[in-house]
This record gives structure tokens, sequence and C-alpha cells, in this order.
């Protein structure tokens, strides 16, 4: 059902970076809690999964048949001024992007890598490659079932060679939406980039022309419309948790 | 350990301590957990069962509670026909009410203090004799006879000597056991189920509960009976003395 093409080499090379990271992690840093007391009980609980679950443990995948009807919410088309997260520098962007079918598209990687890129869809679409059926489950309470091919974030952090400081990689859209995620959760073996979904490419409700599928955490955390992957090494507060407008940080629930 | 009478007085002997702080930590915590998760439900107000449910899938229930659920609201974007049952994706072109980023967080939040305060209590329950001398109820008290007298007494409104605390009636031993045994360790592992990170790690809560959506709707359910037992305990406190049993969960006599 599904499938993970990795070189030999590649995933030697990820074995070596993955204890970069585990050395790396000694170190504390956490998403602050501003004193809120709500705050305090989200990195209980986010604490709690890092100490108690085995953060590798892939999630259930699917069969063909499973595959469910899916709902597309939040921003549906970033060029369209009027959606509430309407970002009026990337969103026209957008627009043009959307029109020419991505060919100019590129999806940089910066931040705490010794080889930043930029990579085109045909990029992307060379490296190792994984097809999942998985459960997408909305904070909001509802689910669906969708199969998504694309390439794991692992891949692409393996190929930018990602610096031992580096903790946290934060995604950005072509909406106003951004959200970072840990190493654990950036290296699980289900966090993808997709590219298709359901055995054709990504509709545009749905993130075109590549979103994130962070299949250990609710669906809000899966960024789409992507455009740029910042590796850090700390924590940023700044944008992370103040933008998040009240919400938690970490979502695996 | 305070009783070391041969037989059980047949006054009431109030309650202890550590009962009263466990009992008003429990019951804060749930008035909170039942409000913050109404609260996230109204993001959502349909029920399912099985893995799959939203919007574009029929419910098992629709609840009256917030008008988040608008049939005429989608823009029907994509037809993935290539299968025998037609999944499709559509977009969501309404803004529905969403107060789950301060809700989650506080249901999150509440949720450890009552799993703190319910771990602690099954604990002292165990070691100090209070499960097995004032909650369980005895074989003698299980049979029929006993346990009609029993009812037929509460039809009547005679309560006895019902003072505060143990020795607690057939009935009411039946009820504080199921609620503390049963349904609240229920509504922890239902609530567990739902959470993409733990069942990544324990698969076997979404074969236990019949999938992601059945374990929501069970968890719903466990609510609803958790609501019915608060009314009948409150309406039971106020006929055997309002006053008198409130004095006694608090100073404990």
């Amino acid at each position: 059902m599904s499938k993970i093409s990795m070189h030999r080499r590649t995933f030697i090379k990820g074995m070596a970076s993955s204890a970069g990271i585990m050395l790396a992690g000694c170190a504390e840093t956490i998403p602050p809690t501003y004193g809120n007391l709500l705050r305090m009980g989200d990195l209980l609980t986010y604490r709690a999964h890092r100490l108690l679950l085995s953060g590798q443990a892939l999630v259930r995948e699917y069969d063909y048949s499973d595959i469910s009807s899916a709902p597309a919410i939040g921003t549906i088309n970033p060029g369209n001024s009027s959606e509430r997260a309407f970002d009026p520098v990337h969103g026209p962007a957008y627009e043009r992007l959307l029109k020419d079918e991505f060919a100019d598209w590129r999806l940089t990687v910066e931040g705490s890598v010794t080889r930043p890129g930029a990579y085109s869809l045909a990029d992307l679409k060379r490296m190792p490659s994984r097809t999942q059926i998985t459960r997408h489950t909305c904070e909001e309470g509802w689910s669906a079932i969708a199969q998504w091919t694309g390439v794991p974030v692992r891949s692409v952090l393996e190929a930018s060679s990602i610096k031992p400081s580096a903790r946290f990689v934060k995604f950005y859209s072509y909406d106003n939406q951004l959200g970072s995620i840990d190493m654990l959760d950036a290296l699980h073996p289900q966090t993808i980039l997709a590219y298709g979904m359901n055995g054709r490419d990504l509709p545009t409700g749905h993130g075109a022309p590549l979103r994130l599928r962070l299949e250990t955490q609710l669906g809000a955390k899966s960024r789409k419309f992507l455009r740029r992957i910042v590796v850090l090494d700390d924590y940023d507060d700044d944008t992370f948790q103040r933008a998040q407008n009240g919400w938690a940080w970490y979502m695996g629930i | 350990m305070a009783e070391a009478a041969a037989f059980p007085s047949p006054r009431a002997e109030g309650h202890r301590l550590w009962t009263r702080i466990c009992h008003w930590i429990v019951a804060l915590s749930f008035l909170t957990l039942c409000f913050s998760g109404f609260v996230i439900l109204m993001a959502h107000p349909r029920l399912y069962w099985g893995e799959v449910g939203n919007a574009l899938t029929p419910a098992l229930l629709e609840l009256p509670i917030s008008n988040n659920h608008r049939p005429e609201g989608w823009d029907q974007a994509v037809v993935f026909t290539e299968f025998a049952n037609a999944p499709i994706s559509a977009n969501r072109m309404y803004r529905i009410f969403n107060e789950n980023s301060w809700a989650r967080s506080l249901h999150f939040l509440a949720g450890w203090f009552f799993v703190i305060a319910g771990a602690f209590y099954a604990l002292a329950g165990v070691v100090t004799g209070h499960m097995r001398r004032n909650l369980l109820p005895r074989a003698n008290e299980l049979i029929p006879q006993t346990l009609w007298r029993d009812l037929k007494s509460y039809f009547h409104l005679q309560f006895g000597s019902a003072g505060g605390g143990p020795p607690y009636g057939p009935l009411q031993k039946c009820a504080y056991a199921s609620v503390a045994l049963v349904v609240l360790p229920f509504m922890v592992v239902t609530g567990l189920s739902m959470s993409p990170a733990v069942t990544a790690a324990y698969p076997i809560l979404l074969d236990l509960f019949g999938g992601y959506q059945s374990a929501r709707t069970l968890h719903f359910i466990g609510f609803g009976a958790l609501v019915l037992f608060l009314v009948a305990h409150v309406a039971m406190v106020a006929l055997t003395g309002f006053r008198r049993q409130l004095r006694a969960m608090i100073m404990g006599n």
C-alpha cells in the first residue's frame, strides 16, 4: 500500500544527522508559556507525549477503498484577496504561479543548513517519494482519509544538510499562515511534503502545489500552499506562538 | 483506617480530608471539561461512527448547538471518480464558529487536574480501603430484593439517616462506583483515542472503539451519562439536606 524508497547511502547519512540532532536535543529549547496557564497545560501535554510516547511510531495507514470525501477548509485560494488569511505580498504572487501551473514555483530551504536551496516541483518529484493513505484529523472534530504522495521532510532536510544545532522546522505559506514543528516530528517517516492527493496533483483547496502532511498532529499543523522552509536552532517565539492567536503550538493532542 | 468498630455505625462518619480535596478538584475540573468540551463540540456538532466523518459524509447524529453545518455552503471542487463510492472534495465557502483555540487548551488543562486528582483518588482509595469498604457494593447488597427495597425508598423519598459521607446505600454505591471506576476512566481513554500522536503509539485504541469518530461519539455519550449523574447527585444532595451535605464535603462532618 505505502512505499518508501530510500537509497542506503541517504539512509546512513540520515542516521548520522539524527545522531547529531539527538545530541543537540540535550539542551532545552521549548515553547515559552508567557505565564499563561493554558500554555502551561499545553507544554505539560507536549512534555508528557515526548516522555511517554514513541515519537517515531507510525500512524495507521488505510486501504485504497477507505479513501473518503475530504473537505477543504480555511484558505481555499491564497490568491483571493477576500480570504481571511490573505497575504498582500505573497497572495498576488500565488495568483501568478497558479495561472502558470506552478512552473516558476520554488520551495526555498534555508536557515540552519549548510546547503540552502530552491527546489522546483520537478526537483522534489525526483527525490525519494512516499505514498501513504492516512486519516486527516481536523481540529474542528471531523476526519477524512486520503492518499498522499510526496517527499519525506527528512529527505529534504538531508539534501539541505541541516546543522547539528537544528531543532525546529518552520513552514511558510502563501497565505499568512505559518507554523513550526520539532525535529522529532520533522524526521518522522510519515511527515512528508505532499504534491499528490488520491493519485492526482494536489487540488488548490488542499494546498497546491505543496503541503505538509504531519500525521502525528491535528490537521491544522499540516500547512498548505508552502513556499519556504526555515530550519531553526531555537524556538522562534516571536512569530510562532504570538502569531498563533492563542492556539496551542503542539497539536499531537 | 479511622473506623475501628466491628460493625458499621448507623451514623454517617463524614468525609476524610483527601476525599474532600479530590472531590472538589474533580468537581471543578469536570465542570470545566463540560464547558470547554461543549465549546469544542460546537465547532463541528455532528457525530459519526468509524474512522471517518465530515461535512461531506452522512452523520449519525446532528446536534442543534451551532450553525456550523451548512450543506449549501460548499463549493464542489474535485470528484475522485475512479472509486466506486466516488469520494469528493469540496471547498467550504463560509466561516464557522470556532473557539477551539482556548477551549481545547482549557479542556486539556482541566484534564490534567482531573487525571492527577483521579489517579491519586484511585490510589488512596485502594490503599486506605475506602474503595472496598465504602464504594464497592457487597455481594449481599447486589441481590435483587435489596436493590428493589432501596429503589422503592428513593421513590418514597425515604433516605433514613443519610448523612454526610459513608456508609452509603446499595444503589448509591453502584452509582459512585460506576462513575468513578467505569465512566470517568472511559472518558480518559476515549479522549486519548482522539489523539493522533497517542493512537500512533497505541493503535489498539482505534480497534477498541472502532475508530476515531466512534471514540468521539462515545466520548459524547459518556459526557451525557456524567451530566445525568451530576443532576441526580445534586438532586440527592438537595433532598437530604443541602447545607448539611455541603458542609460535610467541605468541613468533613
